[in-house]
């Protein structure tokens, strides 16, 4: 799966390292975060891991071998952030060390492995062992979803950076300049390999890790088990990110008053007695490319208008004059029936979570 | 024969190992890319290869092409190297890729083969250039990389600006690649030394599994033994590395004359 040099335009390129760049970024001030001064050797020490796990030559059902990524499983020990780095470093040092894999590809080579590999596997791994124990065997079935899926995930983007050279980049008889396929054969020559072997790698070293790590070592599984089951996290990161939404959230409530500034109604907003009034109509002219407004409103709107009545019509209690004032209580209204939601949800989940301990 | 894929594994690590001792063996010698200063080294040939991947013109392309020749053999890679760990790998791999290409893209026909089927001249060009133009970046970057020690590729990377811990990162990455493939080239060794008789998939399969599980706690381990060592040698997460570059003339006329290279053939070839 690693893009050699010139198969792809240099734009694609370009804006595949614009993707990386950006990936690699979030991952390293999130990881910082968490591991603080631990960032550097751990990280280094996994890349040179998933550098050798790539090279390991796995049996594979049916009699053949194949090569697996890694990637499911740097997901699942180091979390999206660290896998993030850890498989770009290695792929760093495949490319300026071992010429395996391009320069100019790196950033593709990179977001379509290190970056959708990662994140797919983690979110597919979280999703599917949600709330199970460390040592629970729906965690391997998990681990290995996740790995199946990350390998065809990044396959998939990688057949799509192929197939759409031909489209943009060809010269002036219409013969392609870069890989030559277009969509419709390259996304399935690219996955029938991946679909069929490069997968089911994946999966095999994914699962049969996640079990090794389960008898062995459950504590490397912990970081990504979730907080019910891996204990809470460190205090200090969470009282910081609480400490950030609360802000965030307190920001966004006093700015609920610049909705006063708008000028008119956003398109499709309209209730129907708008389309009665003649100031309602030009405005739904004007904001439709001045389409003419039906002189009657839709039967159907009419229909499902009446269905619901809001409890604060247009932002305001019908006992506030002042529209900012209104704007601020609905938002602050808006906010706690969402945590009210919330809380109730989440102590209703916590309830339902199995009550045994882990380790 | 039903180890093999302890052998085949193993035979992964020699090749890797061997690659490496290569490089260094061929960054050791007196050549031209070897005199460079590694900015000057790893601007240039970076810019070479944007100019393969514009260039259009098949001519422009195999110009580039001796270009990348011309470099290795002043850098005393030898033709056979070059042969055998690019041009013949990227042939192969890229050659298949390209071979349908012959029949599928549009053109006039050039050779009938089949019926239905014929080589387009379209199609002669597609794959062509698609391997020219692979045959030549890899040519290039591959010229980089056997001349180019890790410590330089570092140092360049951080007059590129690359962060501080990403430099650091890669250095520590590195260096740990070359004991864990040791270890795990033990590890493997070890297990086809006191296997006898025939594994079932599942146990091979459980095997490398196993393999790299315990692999991958000493890892974690050695992550750890690491950072305290760091830690006990005052490091509190500020990175710092000795940048020393100094730029002569003639690695600013390496330069000039790489991008000028660059600059003719992506502007001809376009």
């Amino acid at each position: 799966m690693h893009i050699p040099d010139g198969y792809l335009s240099p734009s694609t390129c370009a804006v595949l390292y614009g993707g990386a760049a950006a990936g690699w970024y979030v991952s390293l001030r999130r990881i910082k975060r968490v591991l603080m001064t631990r960032v550097v050797p751990l990280i280094s020490v996994f890349a040179a891991f998933s550098f050798v796990v790539m090279m390991f030559n796995l049996p594979l059902p049916g009699g053949t071998t194949g090569h697996a990524l890694g990637v499911a499983i740097a997901a699942i020990v180091l979390g999206p952030s660290g896998a993030v780095l850890a498989l770009s470093l290695a792929l760093a040092i495949q490319a300026l060390f071992f010429g395996d894999g391009g320069i100019s590809t790196l950033g593709a080579n990179c977001f379509n492995m290190a970056i959708v590999g990662s994140l797919v596997a983690y979110g597919t791994y979280r999703l599917l062992a949600s709330g199970a124990a460390l040592d629970s065997r729906r965690r391997v079935l998990a681990a290995a979803i996740a790995g199946y899926l990350a390998a065809n995930a990044s396959a998939l983007v990688a057949a799509v950076e192929f197939g759409v050279q031909p489209m943009f980049f060809h010269d002036a008889a219409g013969a392609p300049l870069y890989a030559p396929y277009p969509l419709r054969i390259a996304v399935p020559a690219m996955m029938i390999g991946h679909l069929t072997f490069a997968g089911i790698a994946e999966a095999v070293v994914s699962a049969g890790l996640v079990a090794y790590l389960q008898v062995a070592d459950p504590g490397l599984l912990r970081r990504t088990a979730g907080p019910a089951i891996a204990g809470e996290l460190p205090a200090l990161v969470q009282r910081r990110s609480l400490r950030r939404l609360w802000i965030s959230v307190a920001v966004l409530l006093l700015l609920t008053p610049l909705g006063v500034l708008a000028a008119g109604k956003a398109w499709g907003e309209w209730a129907p007695r708008d389309f009665a009034k003649p100031a309602g109509r030009q405005q739904i002219a004007a904001a439709s490319r001045n389409a003419p407004a039906p002189a009657v409103a839709p039967s159907g709107l009419q229909r499902l208008a009446s269905l619901w009545t809001a409890p604060f019509p247009a932002y305001a209690p019908s006992f506030v004059r002042s529209p900012s004032l209104g704007y601020l209580l609905s938002a602050m209204f808006g906010v706690g029936f969402v945590l009210l939601v919330s809380l109730t949800l989440q102590t209703f989940l916590r309830g339902r979570e199995p009550a045994h301990s882990v380790d | 024969m039903q180890q093999a894929f302890i052998s085949s594994t193993l035979a992964g690590f020699t090749r890797v190992l061997g690659r490496a001792l290569t490089a260094e063996h061929i960054a050791r010698q007196r050549g031209l890319l070897q005199s460079l200063d590694p900015r000057a080294r790893l601007a240039g040939i970076l810019v070479l290869v944007l100019a393969v991947t514009l260039a259009h013109r098949l001519a422009a392309i195999a110009a580039l092409l001796i270009l990348a020749v011309a470099l290795a053999l002043l850098s005393r890679v030898s033709l056979a190297t070059l042969a055998r760990r690019v041009w013949l790998v990227v042939l192969a791999f890229t050659g298949v890729i390209a071979l349908p290409a012959l029949f599928l893209t549009p053109g006039n026909p050039l050779i009938i083969a089949g019926r239905t089927s014929a080589i387009t001249d379209g199609g002669l060009h597609t794959a062509l250039r698609l391997i020219m133009r692979v045959e030549t970046a890899v040519t290039l970057t591959t010229v980089l990389v056997l001349c180019t020690p890790w410590p330089h590729v570092l140092k360049a990377l951080r007059a590129f600006r690359v962060p501080r811990e990403v430099v650091m990162m890669l250095a520590m990455a590195h260096r740990y690649i070359f004991l864990l493939v040791e270890t795990a080239n033990q590890m493997f060794e070890a297990r086809q030394s006191r296997t006898v008789g025939t594994l079932t998939g599942a146990a091979r399969r459980q095997v490398a599994a196993r393999t790299a599980g315990v692999l991958m706690s000493k890892s974690m381990g050695l992550s750890e033994e690491v950072f305290l060592a760091m830690q006990s040698r005052g490091y509190r997460g500020e990175v710092r590395i000795i940048d020393e570059f100094r730029m002569r003339s003639r690695d600013v006329a390496f330069l000039c004359v790489a991008v000028a290279s660059a600059a003719v053939a992506a502007w001809l070839g376009w």
